[in-house]
Order: structure tokens, then C-alpha cells, then sequence
């Protein structure tokens, strides 16, 4: 059986008393929420932490509710299975629902968080497995070794973006809440993540996320996404693809943004689309045009299950459906209609 | 550091756990870093729930808490104070089988019965979220399971058989 | 030796029988869905240690020195063993006897075990492998076939003869030249078919104890009990007389669990040395490197036909990578030309295999032993031929079905075949006719048949005896107890034995008692392998049930004043047939033999029948009973991503008679199952340098219930004179046709043909890219052929 190895387990009250305690004991530590993501690390010896601090205790975090004129507030320790479930989540954002909601199984999703979702480790299948395989093969970048086996010129690791629903709520324009010992601070989403497959959050270590607003703004926008992997449950995305858009009533487009996941060590927002998307119809051109945009930037790696030329083949294909579908979905569908919760 | 400058709970080497398992308490000695399979199985001797990965990738040791589905090798004992617990050994009540046990057994859909425990859980926490279940939902709430010898299809129609006789009117 | 007793001749039931062909439970049910049933790991013992193996980092070194100074050092170590303190070799194959428990002097593949560490806890244990110092001398390793054929200086095992090649076979049946020449069309393809594992859900578990009286007891998840006690005996240097062996019920084998094992091994030596309760549970990593999988097997086939498609003659090849060890691979090898002759006549066939080692974990035996490879090519091909001559696939099979007690041209004799009904009612069933070729694009449908064995004509090592043994008890409270080699795996041969006992004696299936798998207990068995367990426990217990009869019938028809002949066991009484009301309870009854003839207890065997092809190499193929399915696979691909959704999957399989229709259907379901997981996404595939590149349950992918489609199951039954109650197989054949009839499906949907195993999503874009080159085959010198026809050799009369 594998078993964890040995730690110290620190369960504060407050993410202000987490947030000291992570500093405090710096590298040594590590936040654990659902530990969906922790423990199986920590049993394959990626993770060495000495000390768990656990947010399992901390009420703080919790909650999703709508905030009249401000948006939807989520709380970082909300499971998936909460998450993917909530009412207003499901009306208005039927992406973030289903990407929660696609996350893994059922009984990950009762006990992973959305926070921990967020900021998942990056994944390589160099790096996914145990300290034996690590140690046959040769260590790497990411953990012990100095050399990326996926690409050796490579100065940076190259392990990619995994979670589901940071592209999501990247899409729809997502501000993160973070909190310390020294107070909290609200950023875009998009600005925590960085693409480098180590380091691949813009925040400091002891900084948590108490939560993520979505803006009021983002009601208004048909959303949706598409998760490629091999099988319908268990297995992480080898492409997500993250659709939010708004048209006037005319039908032209206003306002849209897509953004991948496990194309790249961060969440990849398709800088160039809204740029194809915008003034016009959400046409069979306009959609193909920002489909090749999406694919242009899509690059993924021999790191992650199926073909790498197959998954940034399918960056377009899966683009254009999530396009077409908010086509179709024309004014009947996303979040125009949601009522606060 | 000293744990006495946090205010907040410090937990290590061992502690004495008060656990909620199949409707009875138990106090049992848990290292911090077991996770609730390893308590079940190694410490409290409640071998039912099963193992064949620790790193919630296969779905044999689901266990319920407070009713919903979990995977008891990615949750630490010391995360399972409180809630109640339930583990195959507590599905039959007062000697009777659980309606699931029954159709999982008359229709032969145990085969090596490795993965059967949890399924069973699994299982149940639909049935009792969604008594009147459709195949769909079946296969939805049962595919964070893998079983590799029944194709799930004695799997699913006993979840069915249960469905029909459990919501059969009684004589 | 051995006498049938024929249920048929019964009245007054439904199809002649209480309990047999009925849909009623298994007797493990309760206990498996009350989580009771002890596997392996779930035994603990007072006092117990827990072991873990060192295993190579390197696919293939040479071993300098191994130095476990340190780990023993470590507090909580009770002792580490290495390759000299269990040297012999051993191996299931009594000619190919290559693995040892601890690498000796050179490792073969990532993951062979180098030393062994018994200690107070798993995790003592662990730390103690980082204090064994391995001093290795890395040799380059050989990873793919074509390497392995190369490198004819760099040799992987010294004691074969070529190197490389563990086995080299070739056949020539008939005059296959003849055969070409009388064919109109010629038809030729090369195939591959990936390597794949059992992923059994139970890790591997062994536990050994060595009491002060000298016995060594090993507990294990194994399907070989017997061949793991003797091999036990072999390297422990133990009398078999003192070595128990416990086959604990097994959670899953597929084949997988078939092998003596380094773990079991070393958990014996070390319950040995320490005098300790010693428990080893390999983790799921380490599953991929035991593995003993499906082989990756390269193949080119040529096929002569007639323009109406009747087959004139067939010549096949097959290139199996063995990886490390020889394992089951000598039989693999001859497996994948044995059965293309017992689906469809074919009056000519050469037949060339070779198999050879490379540094990946050894393959062995899964799910179907090497004939899913030669099947998948096969079906494939004759799909094409059909296509091109512009018939029906289906017609084509139905107008060349083996006849019934037919000796095909490579000596195996075919007793019963429901092949015709199978392709006949899985096509009605499917609508065959109103779909094939005229689906809407992307969607198709597929068709293929297979056949399998019921059980090996031979058993492993050369011998005489039965190949399954089995003890009746009855005491005097009417209580039966039925003991037996025999494993459970999950295939349900405990509830077979119940029935089979229930039914001959008139008795409830939960009446009777059920000890199996335990070397002190029960009389051997060979094992749960090659779908024999069926047919030969079921037959032995026939008989034992026939004996016990005898002298429980003799004081019956004493008391009840009418003859022996009269009287029938029924309803736990055994009565007279003319005179129903006359009658005695069964418990009475035994009360009364018990007086008569002291303690009760009887015996039955079952040998199979000696088969009528006499070359050498003829001992791989013959069975009491071939088994047949065919399948239709529908499905629908995307052409833009080449995902493929099975829709659904209709098949038909002859299982002689079914012995529980549930319980066949629950075989044929699950075999189903791994043949969609193998066709679509299962690979067990390795990197540049050797390891395994994805050894998890999450990346070696098994289909989930979302991926696994609506399977309809249609029973043919045949009624088998070989078979107990005239059943035959049904664990393993159903796998055959469903891979091939997924890629045939393929081609209907989307017009391309794939000639590898898995057809995964890229690989149909390839395709449909016309950018997938189709698999090559290395050229290779076979050895001459063995010639052989039927009534060339001598023929050996079937017994029965
Ligand atoms: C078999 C398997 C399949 C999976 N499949 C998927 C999948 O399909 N898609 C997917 O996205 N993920 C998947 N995961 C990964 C993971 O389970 C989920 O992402 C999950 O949501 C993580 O949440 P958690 O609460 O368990 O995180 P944890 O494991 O507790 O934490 C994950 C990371 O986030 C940090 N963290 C957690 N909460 C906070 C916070 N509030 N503030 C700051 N840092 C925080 C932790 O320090 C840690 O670095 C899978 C995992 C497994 C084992
Ligand atoms: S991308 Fe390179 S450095 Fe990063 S985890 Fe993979 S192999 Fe290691
Ligand atoms: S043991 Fe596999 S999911 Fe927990
Ligand atoms: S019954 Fe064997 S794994 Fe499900």
C-alpha cells in the first residue's frame, strides 16, 4: 500500500493564521485543501513537504452566493461537487459547472476543492510518477533532476496547466481574492498563473485564495467548455477549451474570449481572438478564423496522454464546436436569465 | 517552529481519534499521516473496503461520509472526526442485506467481488439522492469505479433490480 | 476411468435438470457483497512482517556485488535476502526454467527484483531498499523485436540456442503452395497488435508463514496454486510434502496471476529465515513490471480464396516480443497458429512463429493467450476479402463453417460447433443485413468470429495424471463437502463445483461445501488457466458424485425395496423414479451407507481426451471442446476527431450448454469488456530507455462504465459430450471476435482500415489522412517446417 510519509499537520481557524503559519515555516510547508492533488503527490515523493497546513477547518473560504451589482463569490474551499451542483452556477455558467463538474469522478469531486483546482500542480508524465520511475528514468527540472526529459534544450519545464476550471473562470473574467498575514489583495485571475511548469503561480507562497469573484458583467456572456481526454471520468484534460461570449441583439458579436488549458504550463488565453470574433457575426468565418488563431498558439507537448500532434490538431476542431455551440445557443442560452441566488 | 505560536491545531506522530464508522463510535490510535483506508483496513480491521491504488485513480476503496462517496485513500483519518462513515460492513442493517447486497448477489454481479465494496457505496449514495435513478445516472454516479470483470453490466442492472424492488409497492 | 452418468435421461424436469442451466445465484454472492470475503491482503497475522522488493532501475545490467549491510542496520529490518540466497531457477515452463526469484547476476528488464527486505512495516521496509547498495554494470537494452533479431552478439539469456530467440516454430499442414495456386485471389497484410496487461483491480498479495514443525504455508493471489507449489519446493529446496500453498480468493487474474512469482518466492525464504508471518502487496506500479500481459505481436498473413471467397489456403507469421523471461511464451508462441483452422475450413495452412526476448517486463498469458493477436488479423483479412470480392462478410464465414466432428488439417478435433447458429443469430439480432454498408456516414458496423479452448489438452509439465482431482465428503448429519484444487478468480469455479455436486445429488447448491485451493486440503488441480476449469472440475466432480452415488443408491434400494437402477436423487431425497412416494431422506440415507460402509467419502477425476495431431508441437491447440462466438460491433466515429463511441455490441457464443445462464453471461460481458479496453485504449507501452511509460491506473486506461457500451448476449448452446452437463468455456473465447469486429466496424463507418491495436483517435485521422503506413514485419529466417497432414500421423482415438 502506499502510504504518506511522515509530516506535521497544522490546522489553523483563519487563512490570516495559515497564511503566518505557511510563512513561517517557508518551504518546509505546503497549504492542503481536499488534498486530491497533495496526497497522491506526496505517496510518489513529488511533494517533500515537513508540514501540511490544512485549510480543512477554515470557514472563511466557503461559500457561494450571488452579490447584487458585485457578481457570483465562490469560495476557494468549496468542493467541486458543491461547485459544479450550485443553482446560479449551473444557469449562468454552464461552463463552470461543467468544468467542475468533469473534474475527475464524482468522489474526487466530493472532496477537491475549487481552490485546489485552481491551482493544481502542472502535470508532465515524466514528472507523474513514483520516486522509483523518477529516479530509473533520471530526475527533471521540476523535481530533483536539472534537465526537462521532454525537452532538453529547454531551460524552463515545460509541465502543463491541468486544471479545468481556471480557464473557465478566466474566461468569464474572473478576480481572485488572496489573502496573508498582511491583508488580502483582489487580482484578475489570469495574472496569478505564469507559464513555466515549476513556478508556475505569480503569487508568493503564503498568500492563499479565499475565493473568486465573477464579475456582474460576465452574467450577460454565453459560456462554455469542452474537455478532450481519452475517457469520461478519471482522467485529466489533454485539452479544455474555455468559450465566453456576448453578442448585442442583432446577433454581432461584442465581447468574447477563449482560453485553453494543458497547452501550455498556464491557463493560454487566446489573445487574438476576440480581435476575429468581435463586430460581427459569430459566423462560419469568424469562428474558423479564430479557430486557427487558437490553433496557432496551441502547443502542446510528448508530456500528457494521446499525441501531441493530435491534441493541437484537435484545438481547432474543439474550438470551432465550443464556438458553434454558443452560436446555436443564440440568445435562449448562458446567463442572461439568471436570478440571484 | 513551535507549534505554541499558532494559534491553530497542531497534530503530530499519533493521536487518539474518535471515528463515526457504521453508526458506532470507536476510538482508535491513528499516525497523522493514515489515511482513512489505512485506519478502516489496518487499524479497526474492517477489511471490506478494498485497495488498488492509494492514489485515487480507481475508485475500490469508496467509502461514504455523511453519505456522499469518497475515495478513503486520499482523505486523512484525522479529516474523518465527525462525520459518519459508512464502509461495506455497514450497508446490511440489523442482519438483512441492503436491497443493493441482495440484487448485486441474486444476479451474480459480483464476479472476483474486489471491486464490489465500493460500488456498493457508490451506489447506494445515488439511490438515496435519486431513488428512481435512469440508466444514465447510473453509469454517471458508478464511473468513478472501475471494475475489470463484469463490463458493469450485471453492475447496473442490479442497481436497477434494486431500484424496481426497493420502490415495489410492499404486501 | 472415467464414467459419465448422463443427466439427460432424467424426467419430469424442465430440460432434465434442478439446478443447472438455471439463472440462480452464486454461492460467493453474499459474502463478496458483504465485503467478508478475505483476499489476500486482508489476512494479518500476529507478529507479522511486511515485505517490499528492491527492483532494477536499469532494463538490462550485469550484477557486480549487492551489499544489504546497511538496510540491515536500519532499527526494524529482519532481514534482506538477494539473489544467492534463492538461486535456482525456475519458470512455469518446465523447458524454459530462466527466472530467478532475485536477479543472480544480470537483470533483464525496469522492475526485476534484486533483493528482498522483511521488516516490522511496510514503510521500515521501504526505507530499507534505498540502503541496498546494487553495483550494476549497465548493458544497452533491447526493446523492440526487430532489436532483438539484430543483435545477434547481445544476448539477453545465455541458455537459449539463437540469440534472442527463446522459440522459433514453423508448420506446414497440408500443401499450402497447392493451396495458392488453386485460388483465384491472393490476399496479403501486415498487422500489429499491441501489448497489454490484465489490470486485475487486487494487487498482487502473498503471505507466508514457517511454523517450528518445518512447514512452510504461503497464502498468495494466485491462479496456479499447484505450479506455485512446485515451484516453491524447486527453489526452497523444500519437500513439497511440507509446503501448503492457499490460493486466497483471487480479485481479478485475466492470466495475470498465472506464474510463480518472485514475491511469493521471497516472502517463503524470508518467513524461513525470520520464523515469522512474512505479507508482501506489491503496489500497482509494480503490477505493470510482474505483468505476464498480452504479447506484442507483429504478423503478416496471406490468404487464398476462390472468387465465391472459399478459402484455399493460408500462411501466417508471428512475431512476438517476449520481453525479459520466457513465462508462458513457448505455449504464447504456438498459440498463434493454432486455432485459425477450427473456425472455417481451410485445407492448407503454414504456420510461422517466432518469439523473442527483449528488456521489458515478461509477457505471458491474458484473457485469450496469444490467439486474440492471429484472430484480430485474421478477421480483419477476411473482412477485406469480402469487400473486394464484393460478398457479405457474414456469408462468406456461414459458407465455410467447420462441420461438426471434424479433424482440421492441423490435427485438432472438432466435436460440437454452434459457429453457424452464433454468426446466424448475431447477425438477426444486430440487423446485420439492414446496416452493414448502409449506415449513414459515420457510423458502422463490424463482424467477426472466433473460437477458444476449453480447457489445454496437456498439462504443463509432462505427466500422466488427472488434470483435476476432486474429494467428496458426506457425514452423517447429510452434510456434503466438496474438495478441490480448483481457484477461484472471480470466473465462478467454487459455485460451479456447488452446482455440480447439488445437481447429481439431488441436493440445494447451498447445502453443499465448498473447500478449494489449498494443497493440504484439496486434491490437485492445475489451475484457472486456459479456460479449463469448467470442464475438468465439473467432470471430476461428476464423477466423484457418480462413486458416492454408487454406495448411498446400494443401502437406498435395500430399504426401499426397489432396485438400484430405480432410483433417483432429487429434492435432498433419494427416491424411486416409479414409486415417487418411496423414498429416503438424503441425510438418512448417508446415515445408513456411514453404518454400512464406515466413513464416506469419494473420489473423481478427469483427464482430457488424447488428441489426433502426433507432431511435435501438437500438444498446443487440442482441447476436450472449442468454444465459438461472433460478434457485431456498431459504432459511430467522428471524422474530425477519430473518437470512437461503441454504440453497442451483440454477440453469440457457444458454450456448450450453459451451465448458469447468468454466470455465462457474466463472462462473456466482462469479455467483452477487456476486448473493447484492449481494441481501444489499452497499451502497455515503454520508453526509449526502457521503462514503462505510463505504469498507473490513470494513464493505462480502462474503459469506465461510460465507455462501455450495451452488450447483448446470445447464448448458443451445443450441448457438449465432453462437457459436465454438456458445457464448455465461456470465460475467455467472447474476447476473440469483438477486436476485430471494432476495427471492421470501423471501416463501415468511416471507409479506413486499421491494422493496429488500439485504433485510437489519431491514429483513424492518419488514416483518414491516408498518412498511417500500415506495421512491417522484420524478415527472419524460420527453421524448416514440420510437415504434417491429417492421416499422415497416427490417429489416436478420443476416449469418450
Ligand atoms: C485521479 C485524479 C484525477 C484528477 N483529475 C483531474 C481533472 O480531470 N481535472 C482537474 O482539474 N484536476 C484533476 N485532478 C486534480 C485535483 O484532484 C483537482 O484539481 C482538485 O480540485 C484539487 O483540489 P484539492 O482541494 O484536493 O487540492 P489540494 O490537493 O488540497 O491542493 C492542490 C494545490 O492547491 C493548493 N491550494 C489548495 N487550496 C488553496 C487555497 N485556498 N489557497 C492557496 N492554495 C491552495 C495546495 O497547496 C496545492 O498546491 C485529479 C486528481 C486525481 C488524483
Ligand atoms: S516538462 Fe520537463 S522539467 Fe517539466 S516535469 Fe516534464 S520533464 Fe520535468
Ligand atoms: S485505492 Fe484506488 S482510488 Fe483509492
Ligand atoms: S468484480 Fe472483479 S473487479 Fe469488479
Amino acid at each position: 500500500m502506499l502510504r504518506l510519509p511522515d509530516f506535521t499537520y497544522v490546522r489553523p481557524r483563519t487563512l490570516a493564521e495559515a497564511s503566518g503559519a505557511l510563512q513561517e515555516l517557508g518551504d518546509e510547508a505546503m497549504a492542503v485543501a481536499g488534498g486530491t492533488d497533495v496526497y497522491p503527490k506526496m505517496k510518489r515523493g513529488q511533494f517533500t513537504p515537513r508540514y501540511l497546513v490544512s485549510l480543512s477547518r477554515i470557514e472563511e473560504h466557503r461559500g457561494i452566493r450571488r452579490v447584487e451589482g458585485r457578481g457570483l463569490w465562490i469560495g476557494a474551499g468549496e468542493t467541486l461537487s458543491a461547485v459544479a451542483g450550485h443553482e446560479t452556477v449551473r444557469r449562468a455558467f454552464p461552463a463552470l459547472a461543467d468544468a467542475a463538474g468533469l473534474v475527475s469522478t464524482l468522489q474526487l469531486r466530493n472532496a477537491g476543492t475549487i481552490g485546489g483546482n485552481l491551482f493544481v500542480d502542472t502535470r508532465c508524465n515524466y514528472y507523474d510518477q513514483s520516486f522509483f520511475w523518477r529516479q530509473a528514468v533520471g530526475f527533471c527540472l521540476k523535481k530533483d533532476g536539472d534537465i526537462c526529459l521532454v525537452a532538453p534544450k529547454s531551460r524552463v519545464c515545460l509541465a502543463i496547466c491541468s486544471s479545468d476550471t481556471a480557464p473557465v473562470l478566466s474566461s468569464l473574467g474572473a478576480e481572485a481574492v488572496l489573502v496573508s498575514a498582511q491583508g488580502s489583495r483582489e487580482v484578475p485571475l489570469d495574472t496569478l498563473y505564469r507559464d513555466d511548469g515549476i513556478d508556475y503561480l505569480a503569487k508568493r507562497p503564503e498568500e492563499l485564495l479565499q475565493g473568486v469573484w465573477v464579475p456582474e458583467e460576465s452574467f450577460g456572456w454565453r459560456n462554455v467548455y469542452l474537455k478532450l481526454r481519452r475517457r469520461g471520468s478519471f482522467d485529466f484534460p489533454v485539452l479544455g477549451v474555455a468559450a465566453a461570449l456576448r453578442t448585442d441583439a442583432s446577433g454581432t458579436c461584442e465581447g468574447a474570449k477563449i482560453v485553453l488549458t494543458a497547452v501550455a504550463s498556464a491557463p493560454k488565453v487566446v489573445v487574438d481572438a476576440p480581435g476575429a470574433l468581435c463586430g460581427r457575426p459569430v459566423d462560419a468565418t469568424a469562428i474558423d478564423e479564430a479557430a486557427e488563431l487558437a490553433m496557432r498558439v496551441s502547443h502542446p507537448l510528448d508530456n500528457a496522454d494521446m499525441d501531441y500532434w493530435y491534441r493541437k490538431r484537435m484545438t481547432r476542431v474543439y474550438v470551432t464546436r465550443a464556438l458553434r455551440r454558443l452560436a446555436d445557443a443564440g440568445e435562449t442560452a448562458g446567463g442572461a436569465d439568471a436570478s440571484p441566488a | 517552529m513551535s507549534s505554541e505560536n499558532l494559534s491553530s491545531e497542531t497534530i503530530a506522530g499519533k493521536r487518539l481519534l474518535r471515528l463515526l464508522v457504521n453508526g458506532e463510535s470507536h476510538e482508535v490510535a491513528c499516525r497523522v499521516t493514515h489515511s482513512l483506508l489505512e485506519v478502516l483496513r489496518e487499524e479497526m480491521g474492517l477489511t471490506g473496503t478494498k485497495h488498488g491504488c492509494e492514489l485515487g485513480e480507481c475508485g475500490t476503496c469508496t467509502v461514504l461520509v455523511d453519505g456522499q462517496p469518497v475515495y478513503s485513500c486520499l482523505m486523512l483519518a484525522v479529516e474523518a472526526e465527525g462525520p459518519e462513515i459508512t464502509t461495506v460492513e455497514g450497508l446490511a442493517q440489523g442482519g438483512r442485506p441492503h436491497p443493493l447486497q441482495r440484487a448485486f448477489s441474486d444476479l451474480s454481479a459480483a464476479q472476483c467481488g474486489y471491486c464490489i465494496p465500493g460500488i456498493l457505496l457508490a451506489a447506494k449514495a445515488l439511490l438515496d439522492k435519486q431513488p428512481d435513478p435512469a440508466r444514465a445516472d447510473i453509469e454517471e454516479a458508478l464511473s468513478g469505479n472501475l471494475c475489470r470483470c463484469t463490463g458493469y453490466t450485471k453492475i447496473i442492472e442490479a442497481v436497477e433490480q434494486a431500484v424496481a424492488q426497493t420502490n415495489e409497492p410492499h404486501e | 476411468m472415467r464414467k459419465r452418468m448422463s443427466p439427460m435421461s432424467r424426467d419430469g424436469k424442465k430440460n432434465g435438470f434442478s439446478v443447472i442451466g438455471k439463472p440462480l445465484p452464486r454461492i460467493d454472492g453474499p459474502a463478496k457483497c458483504a465485503g467478508d470475503t478475505r483476499y489476500a491482503d486482508d489476512i494479518v497475522m500476529p507478529r507479522m512482517l511486511f515485505s517490499r522488493l528492491l527492483r532494477s532501475p536499469h532494463p538490462h545490467a550485469l550484477i557486480h556485488g549487492v551489499s544489504v549491510r546497511r538496510a540491515l542496520e536500519l532499527p526494524g529490518v529482519h532481514a534482506v535476502i538477494t539473489g544467492e540466497d534463492v538461486p535456482t531457477k525456475f519458470g512455469i515452463m518446465p523447458s524454459t526454467q530462466d527466472e530467478e526469484a532475485l536477479a543472480v547476476d544480470k537483470v533483464r528488464y525496469v522492475g526485476d527484483p534484486v533483493a528482498a527486505v522483511a521488516a516490522v512495516s511496510e514503510d521500515v521496509a521501504e526505507e530499507a531498499l534505498r540502503l541496498i547498495d546494487v553495483d550494476y554494470q549497465v548493458l544497452a537494452p533491447i526493446l523492440s523485436i526487430e532489436g532483438a533479431l539484430e543483435a545477434e552478439d547481445h544476448r539477453i539469456h545465455a541458455w537459449n540456442r539463437r540469440a534472442n530467440i527463446q522459440k522459433a516454430v514453423s508448420f506446414e499442414f497440408g500443401e499450402v503452395d497447392a493451396g495458392f495456386e488453386a485460388a483465384d485471389e491472393i490476399f496479403e497484410g501486415t498487422y500489429f497488435f499491441q501489448g497489454n496487461t490484465h489490470l486485475p483491480m487486487e494487487q498482487y498479495c502473498a503471505l507466508a508463514t514457517y511454523t517450528p514443525d518445518g512447514k512452510l504455508t504461503l497464502w498468495s493471489s494466485t491462479q496456479t496454486p499447484h505450479y506455485v507449489h512446485r515451484a516453491l519446493s524447486r527453489v526452497l529446496d523444500l519437500p513439497m510434502g511440507h509446503i501448503r500453498v492457499i490460493a486466497t480468493p483471487v480479485g481479478g487474474g485475466f492470466g495475470g496471476k498465472s506464474d510463480p512469482f518472485s514475491h511469493e518466492i521471497a516472502v517463503a525464504k524470508l518467513a524461513m529465515i525470520t520464523g515469522r508471518p512474512v505479507k508482501i502487496t506489491l503496489n500497482r506500479e509494480e503490477s505493470f513490471y510482474v505483468h505476464r500481459g498480452r504479447h506484442p505481436v507483429k504478423m503478416w498473413m496471406r490468404t487464398g480464396v476462390k472468387r465465391d471467397g472459399t478459402l484455399t489456403g493460408m500462411w501466417f507469421r508471428s512475431f512476438l516480443d517476449g520481453g525479459g523471461y520466457s513465462s508462458y511464451g513457448l505455449a504464447t508462441v504456438y498459440y498463434t497458429g493454432a486455432l485459425q483452422t477450427v473456425t472455417y475450413d481451410l485445407p492448407a495452412y503454414k504456420f510461422e512463429g517466432v518469439r523473442v526476448f527483449t528488456n521489458k517486463p515478461p509477457c505471458g498469458p491474458k484473457r485469450g493467450h496469444g490467439t486474440p493477436q492471429p484472430r484480430f488479423a485474421m478477421e480483419v483479412q477476411l473482412d477485406e476479402i469480402a469487400d473486394k470480392l464484393g460478398l457479405d462478410p457474414v456469408e462468406l464465414r456461414l459458407k465455410q463453417v467447420v462441420e461438426p466432428n471434424t479433424v482440421t488439417v492441423n490435427g485438432l478435433r472438432v466435436s460440437t460447433i454452434g459457429l453457424r447458429e452464433c454468426i446466424e443469430k448475431v447477425a438477426a439480432s444486430s440487423g446485420w443485413k439492414e446496416k452493414h454498408r448502409l449506415l449513414p456516414p459515420g457510423h458502422g458496423v463490424g463482424f467477426a468470429a472466433s473460437s477458444y479452448i476449453s480447457g489445454a489438452g496437456l498439462p504443463i509439465y509432462w505427466n500422466d495424471m488427472p488434470h483435476s482431482g476432486v474429494q467428496l465428503r458426506a457425514d452423517r448429519g447429510g452434510g456434503v463437502t466438496v474438495f478441490c484444487g480448483s481457484t477461484e478468480i472471480g470466473q465462478g469455479s467454487d459455485s460451479i463445483l456447488a452446482f455440480a455436486v447439488a445437481e447429481e445429488l439431488g441436493l440445494r447448491p447451498e447445502d453443499v461445501r465448498v473447500v478449494t485451493a489449498d494443497t493440504d486440503l484439496t486434491p490437485v488441480d492445475l489451475g484457472s488457466y486456459s479456460s479449463r476449469v469448467t470442464v475438468m472440475t465439473g467432470n471430476a466432480a461428476i464423477q466423484a458424485c457418480g462413486n458416492l452415488r454408487e454406495r448411498l443408491f446400494e443401502v437406498a434400494s435395500e430399504v426401499l425395496e426397489v432396485p438400484a437402477d430405480d432410483l433417483e436423487m432429487e429434492d435432498g431425497r433419494v427416491r424411486s423414479r416409479s414409486l415417487p412416494d418411496r423414498g429416503l431422506a438424503f441425510a438418512e440415507c448417508v446415515e445408513r451407507a456411514e453404518t454400512r460402509f464406515g466413513t464416506l467419502g469419494a473420489t473423481g477425476s478427469y483427464r482430457p481426451p488424447r488428441h489426433p495431431g502426433d507432431y511435435k508441437g501438437a500438444g498446443v491447440g487440442p482441447t476436450p471442446a472449442y468454444s465459438y462466438s461472433a460478434a457485431v460491433v456498431e459504432l459511430h466515429c467522428d471524422s474530425d476527431t477519430g473518437e470512437i463511441r461503441i454504440d453497442k455490441v451483440w454477440i453469440a457464443h457457444d458454450c456448450g450448454r450453459a451451465f448458469n445462464p447468468l454466470w455465462v453471461q457474466g463472462q462473456v460481458e466482462g469479455s467483452v469488456y477487456m476486448a473493447l479496453g484492449e481494441v481501444l485504449m489499452e497499451e502497455q507501452i515503454f520508453r526509449k530507455s526502457g521503462v514503462h511509460k505510463i505504469p498507473s491506473i490513470l494513464e493505462y486506461k480502462s474503459p469506465t462504465t461510460l465507455e462501455t457500451p450495451p452488450i447483448e448476449t446470445i447464448l448458443v448452446e451445443t450441448d457438449d459430450p465432453e462437457g459436465p452437463f454438456g458445457a464448455k468455456e465461456a470465460g475467455q473465447g467472447p474476447l476473440l471476435p469483438v477486436i476485430p469486429a471494432v476495427s471492421n466496424a470501423v471501416y463501415d463507418a468511416v471507409g479506413v482500415r486499421i491494422h493496429e491495436i488500439p485504433v485510437t483517435p489519431d491514429k483513424i485521422l492518419r488514416a483518414l489522412d491516408q498518412r498511417l503506413k500500415d506495421p512491417t514485419v522484420p524478415s527472419f529466417e524460420f527453421p524448416t517446417p514440420i510437415r504434417w497432414a491429417p492421416g499422415q500421423g497416427v490417429e489416436v482415438p478420443q476416449k469418450s
